[in-house]
């Protein structure tokens, strides 16, 4: 219950990193577009810096390397798949090296908004081969937790309606052409990216979070469930709020999920 | 490890390796302009050249951004921009490619930069398998002397200054190369690369090229690459001088 588990590379350790060094936490939010990330992300990060953990959050093509480039590459319509996963894959690597890992030296709790996953799943929904992006992307740190947010194709298409108003070029999948046109590509694309991110889910043990709820209960959900994270590594007492008893990380409401404090 | 695609198209692919002053990109110059004067069809990649990634690479150069990881990434990504929207779609249409440098610059590059063997292997397992690879071999000092006379300055990169090998950039320049050649060496075998010894005369290691080529890929090359539409024998002139 109480392991502190070292970080660790999922297959090819990056060069020149020691991770007996890492002391921070690696969180993860993953999920598909419009699903409510961000929201997510922006609360999680006030509610620990609240308890005095120093946050750092970080997302997909965001690197001062590569974020630019992916951003122009978009707008053309050049990008192959290939291109385009291997342009994330620089970009995720420029952001571990030079954001996360001196981060977590750092002591931070580390935030982030997508991660390896769904570089991974867009690159297996477009027909790469699972293994080679497996391996390509095996420098990556496991995370100490990776929530999933969940939804099903339905809810997805009412979000986009009522949130961005119309269907992106790339999360339709339009690049390869899914169906006869944008609606149903993305209709057929985002299927099959759940169904890959399930899939995933298994393999690399995500926690799935029903993200067809309000917001206010899926923070309550990645709240207990941080929560428990710290409690199990007991670094409660030092940070929290003196009472020995408490959890540094208490959610707001629903208390019951943190049993496992009492030591 | 070598995992590369096998070439199932019409068209064929030719490849030169070697370290840089190897005088591999003029042989291929003039291979190239052979096969045009031959009224074949024929194209050109060169490495890190494209715009889709050229933008973010020269950032990452002038900024010196880029650790081992990162330069084989975007290394691999320009790569991958070239071969889906250039190098394949070619070869389908049954063109001669040629490639000066390719993912056997990256598997001596990046590892002498201290990124896993195994690990730049399995990045580019996408890549299609050359119908021959030509690697120049030549030794230091020899590639040296034509680079370091020649050139007014080194860059940054391309010395290995971010190896930490030596203060001096020449000096840095000078270990890097030596060791990118050692994993050249080491890969000849493995990669099935055909040797030229680039010690000799220009003339001669063309005639070397011209025969190997024939030899490998004469007959596909009578049964049918693309040809250029008559009257395109715009290299003729190039041709005539080297034979």
């Amino acid at each position: 219950m109480r392991k502190r588990t070292p970080l660790e590379f999922y297959s090819t350790p990056l060069p020149g990193i020691d991770c007996s060094e890492l002391q921070g936490k690696l969180i993860v939010i993953e999920g598909p577009d419009s699903i409510g990330r961000s929201t997510q992300v922006t609360r999680l990060r006030e509610w620990l810096e609240q308890h005095g953990h120093a946050v750092l959050d970080t997302g997909m093509a965001r690197s001062a390397l590569a974020g630019k480039g992916i951003q122009e590459a978009k707008k053309g319509n050049t990008l192959g798949p290939i291109t385009m996963t291997l342009y994330y894959t620089t970009d995720f690597a420029d952001r571990l090296e030079n954001e996360i890992v001196p981060a977590l030296r750092a002591g931070f709790v580390v935030l982030t908004d997508r991660y390896i996953f769904s570089i991974m799943a867009r690159a297996i929904a477009r027909g790469e081969d699972r293994a080679w992006i497996e391996r390509v992307i095996g420098f990556a740190l496991v995370p100490h937790k990776v929530f999933y947010l969940r939804a099903g194709v339905k809810d997805l298409v009412s979000r986009v309606v009522l949130g961005r108003g119309h269907f992106d070029y790339w999360e339709s999948g339009l690049d390869l052409r899914f169906g006869k046109d944008m609606y149903s590509s993305f209709v057929k694309y985002q299927a099959r990216l759940i169904r890959v991110f399930d899939g995933l889910s298994k393999t690399y043990d995500l926690e799935m979070i029903d993200a067809a709820r309000p917001a206010e209960e899926i923070f309550h959900d990645l709240q207990s469930s941080i929560s428990r994270l710290f409690t199990a590594q007991r670094q409660l007492r030092k940070i929290g709020s003196g009472n020995g008893s408490r959890p540094a990380l208490t959610p707001v409401k629903r208390r019951t999920y943190n049993k496992a404090s009492s030591s | 490890m070598s995992v590369l695609i096998p070439n199932r198209y019409q068209g064929k692919l030719i490849v030169v390796e070697g370290i840089d002053g190897s005088g591999k990109s003029t042989q291929l110059s003039l291979l190239s302009q052979w096969l045009r004067s031959q009224g074949y069809a024929v194209a050109f990649s060169e490495w890190n050249s494209s715009p889709l990634v050229k933008q973010t690479t020269r950032r990452g150069k002038r900024k010196e951004m880029f650790t081992p990881t990162t330069f084989s990434l975007i290394h691999a990504t320009d790569f991958a921009d070239r071969l889906e929207g250039y190098i394949q779609p070619l070869l389908q249409a049954g063109a001669i490619v040629c490639a000066d440098r390719y993912a056997y610059t990256a598997f001596a590059r990046d590892v002498v930069r201290g990124v896993s063997s195994s690990w730049v292997r399995n990045l580019y397992r996408f890549a299609i398998k050359p119908n021959v690879a030509f690697y120049f071999r030549v030794p230091l000092d020899v590639a040296l002397g034509r680079i370091l006379g020649g050139r007014d300055a080194l860059k940054y990169y391309e010395a290995g200054m971010d190896l930490d090998l030596s203060r001096n950039i020449e000096e840095s320049f000078r270990i890097f190369q030596g060791r990118i050649l050692k994993e050249y060496e080491t890969m000849a075998e493995e990669m099935g690369f055909h040797v030229i010894d680039a010690t000799r005369s220009i003339e001669r290691q063309q005639r070397e090229m011209r025969r190997i080529l024939m030899q490998e890929i004469g007959d596909s090359l009578r049964e049918g690459v693309l040809e250029a539409p008559r009257g395109t024998y715009y290299a003729k002139t190039y041709s005539a001088r080297v034979l």
